[in-house]
């Protein structure tokens, strides 16, 4: 089959990124970095383990009671002078932020890099109503440039090389950039600094909010967050419900286990904890704080079959440990979230039928499970979506009637020992010197790149049952 | 040492492409003592069909193995990836009681091979078939579903006449996975391309791995480059001294 052909569109994009090999080389180098400096990190913690247990153990305990967790966070925000809103939907808190902004009268917002802001598609909504959002993470500014989405959880601009990065740089900037990430750096610093004094509204997302002390948590690298958080009029913080979580205490839990599973750093360089609006007195701060509570599908799967990836810390660790994803990226997966655990995340927000085809873009080798900091069995999660995906028949056709056909023969020895001997029949003009290199049709999908062993002239069944001395 | 008994779970990988084996399996257990019996109409343990989605299909072929096996002393599984289906997944895909129960002690009877011979049996030392220098692939279910990358090693570092040699990214998946191996044949292939390449730097004569469907893959991604490198199965490594 040539490509095209059969070929879902899942599996196409998947093929051009295969091709893309500038795409190819930044993904080897970033993923194997950051492969590396996890184990590093982990090696250096013993208690680490523990601590993972101990963090998923909060996030299902938390979970448990999820209603009145957001109830203490709401009275706890509102207390220090907040607003809190509640979205159900992308649309709606689309339309909260882009209200906030049009009422503050804001002509400009600056981001901190969030992952929830991306999934409800906020810049598209911000521009349409005449607010220019500026992306300040570096990764977010450069893809902001590109006119492109994210395509990793915490480095949204992996697939770039610096090469690719400095010509971005000199096209849109319209100045000399040199393909070194430092200088590339203090370009995008100098570019930046004069919007975070220029604009009206500052907007994040939220790696954790603390429900008993109305704390809104950032952890970051580059200190563009505090910026964000500080120096705007207003602040709008946008989160998924699921990020609540009990007390400070429960947050040190995650906080000590987050960098080191994310960059392999022991903590990231910055940490921001922030409470409402500036109070009488403070020097710094917005004058209006809000902050959005996002459903966006969560809550339906509190008692759903993806419960457990509600407890996802956005870390990214999974993503570069899968072979997947290290081969072809984020953008070819098509949705906000890629990699194994966006996969869970898009059927959650996207109902299953939307990942039909990604169900399936997983050998299930289980690298993911094991590199998640809250252990959470995407494997696992990946099989019941193909289940469902069979059982609602979203599946085609052709497929269920081949494995329901798979099922028979393997349900019945005398089908199966058939299945055998019309193997060996209809292998013979393609077997040669024990291997067979060239089958046609839907078979060529293996043997395109790989040759197959041939169906063995005993097999070991009837070895067994005609040799003596095997059975001696 | 005492008299034992083990059914050979033969898998249907190995009964269909790969024979020798089990043959020697069989060969290997009788001269340590161990009296080998393989149940007859074994077909599969299921798991292609229960990573698919189609779990009702695969709980009736659960059905049928775990009632092949129910005499079994030791139950011994070439592939680590069957063995796994076997001990984690039939007792939750058997709802119903008696069978149910018969399936969880099936499931603490059942050993992938080279935890057969190590943490059963005792053994480790063995002479190799093929000498020259081996590198091991750590299969994805055997590591991380089964959480066993020892006993190979030990039995590949003692075993004479072959030098164990490592294997960079040894526990990356070789990109087979079953049905995405042909559904995302080119991701697949180019998951193989980058494990080959890592097997071909060791400069080893042999990859040995303990999983049928590894082998499969990473054997094909090899002879298709015509490489020097053979993908054999350990039990193949350990049946020498004829």
């Amino acid at each position: 089959m040539s490509d095209g052909e059969l070929a879902t569109p899942f599996r196409q994009r998947a093929g051009g990124a295969l091709k893309d090999t500038f795409l190819q080389e930044a993904l080897t180098i970033a993923t194997t970095k950051f492969i590396g400096l996890r184990r590093e990190a982990f090696a250096g913690f013993p208690e680490g383990e523990a601590l993972r247990d101990q963090a998923r153990a909060i996030k299902e305990a938390t979970l448990q009671e999820l209603d009145r967790h957001l109830e203490t966070l709401i009275a706890s925000v509102e207390r220090l002078g907040g607003h809190v809103h509640y979205a159900a939907t992308s649309a709606e808190a689309r339309s909260i932020v882009v209200d906030i902004a049009r009422r503050t009268g804001a002509r400009m917002a600056v981001k901190s890099k969030s992952m929830a802001t991306e999934e409800i598609h906020l810049n598209e909504a911000l521009e349409a109503a005449g607010i220019t959002p500026v992306e300040t993470d570096l990764g977010e500014y450069i893809i902001q440039l590109a006119h492109e989405r994210p395509s990793h959880i915490i480095a949204p601009a992996i697939h770039k090389t610096k090469g690719q990065v400095a010509e971005l740089f000199s096209r849109e900037l319209k100045r000399p950039a040199e393909p070194d990430p430092e200088a590339l750096t203090r370009i995008a610093r100098g570019e930046l600094r004069e919007k975070f004094l220029q604009a009206d509204l500052g907007i994040t997302g939220a790696n954790f909010a603390v429900a008993d002390t109305g704390t809104i948590v950032l952890v970051t690298n580059e200190g563009n967050g505090r910026m964000v958080t500080s120096l705007p009029r207003v602040h709008v913080a946008v989160m998924g419900v699921e990020k609540v979580v009990p007390s400070l205490t429960d947050l040190m839990v995650f906080l000590a286990i987050l960098a080191k599973s994310a960059t392999g750093q022991k903590l990231s360089v910055y940490t921001s904890l922030v409470q409402g609006p500036r109070r009488a007195g403070e020097l710094e701060g917005p004058e209006e704080f809000h902050l959005v509570l996002l459903d966006g599908g969560r809550i339906a799967q509190i008692g759903g079959p993806l419960r457990e990836a509600l407890s996802c810390l956005r870390c990214g660790a999974c993503l570069n440990v899968c072979p997947v994803y290290r081969q072809i990226g984020g953008h070819a997966y098509g949705y906000t979230y890629p990699g194994p655990i966006g996969i869970l995340l898009t059927a959650m927000m996207e109902g299953t039928a939307a990942v039909k085809d990604l169900a399936h873009a997983s050998s299930l080798c289980g690298a993911c499970a094991d590199a998640c900091p809250v252990r959470i069995d995407i494997p696992r999660m990946l099989i019941d979506l193909r289940r469902e995906v069979d059982e609602r028949k979203i599946a085609p056709w052709t497929e269920r009637v081949a494995f329901k056909l798979l099922a028979r023969v393997l349900h019945h020895p005398r089908l199966y020992r058939l299945a055998a001997r019309a193997g060996r029949l209809l292998q013979r003009p393609f077997a040669d010197d024990g291997r067979i290199s060239r089958l046609p049709l839907f078979f060529s999908e293996w043997t395109r790149t790989r040759d197959l062993p041939p169906v063995a002239s005993r097999t070991f069944q009837e070895r067994w049952a005609s040799d003596k001395d095997l059975r001696a | 040492m005492t008299q034992r008994r083990a059914s050979l779970m033969v898998t249907c990988l190995g009964d269909l492409f790969f024979p020798e084996v089990g043959v020697s399996i069989v060969r290997l257990l009788r001269k340590l003592g161990v009296t080998v019996d393989v149940p007859a109409n074994q077909t599969c343990c299921g798991l292609p069909l229960f990573n698919s989605g189609y779990h009702a299909e695969a709980a009736a072929v659960v059905r049928r193995t775990v009632s092949l096996f129910k005499d079994s002393e030791h139950v011994v599984v070439p592939s680590g990836s069957c063995a796994w289906m076997v001990k984690h997944e039939y007792p939750g895909l058997l709802a119903d009681g008696a069978l149910a129960r018969e399936s969880e002690h099936l499931a603490a009877r059942t050993h992938e091979f080279s935890q057969f011979l190590v943490r059963v049996l005792g053994v480790t030392e063995f002479t190799s078939a093929v000498p020259g220098r081996v590198t091991y692939h750590d299969s994805c279910h055997l590591l991380r579903g089964l959480h066993e990358s020892q006993s190979p090693r030990t039995l590949l570092d003692k075993l004479k006449g072959a030098e164990l040699v490592p294997l960079t990214d040894a526990d990356e998946c070789c990109g087979f996975g079953g049905s995405f191996a042909v559904r995302l044949p080119e991701v697949s292939s180019q998951i193989l391309a980058k494990k080959v390449a890592n097997v071909e730097a060791t400069g080893a004569d042999c990859l040995v791995a303990c999983d049928a469907g590894c082998l499969m893959q990473m054997g094909g991604g090899l002879t298709r480059k015509r490489s020097r490198v053979r993908a054999l199965h350990l039990a193949e490594l350990l049946d020498g001294d004829r």
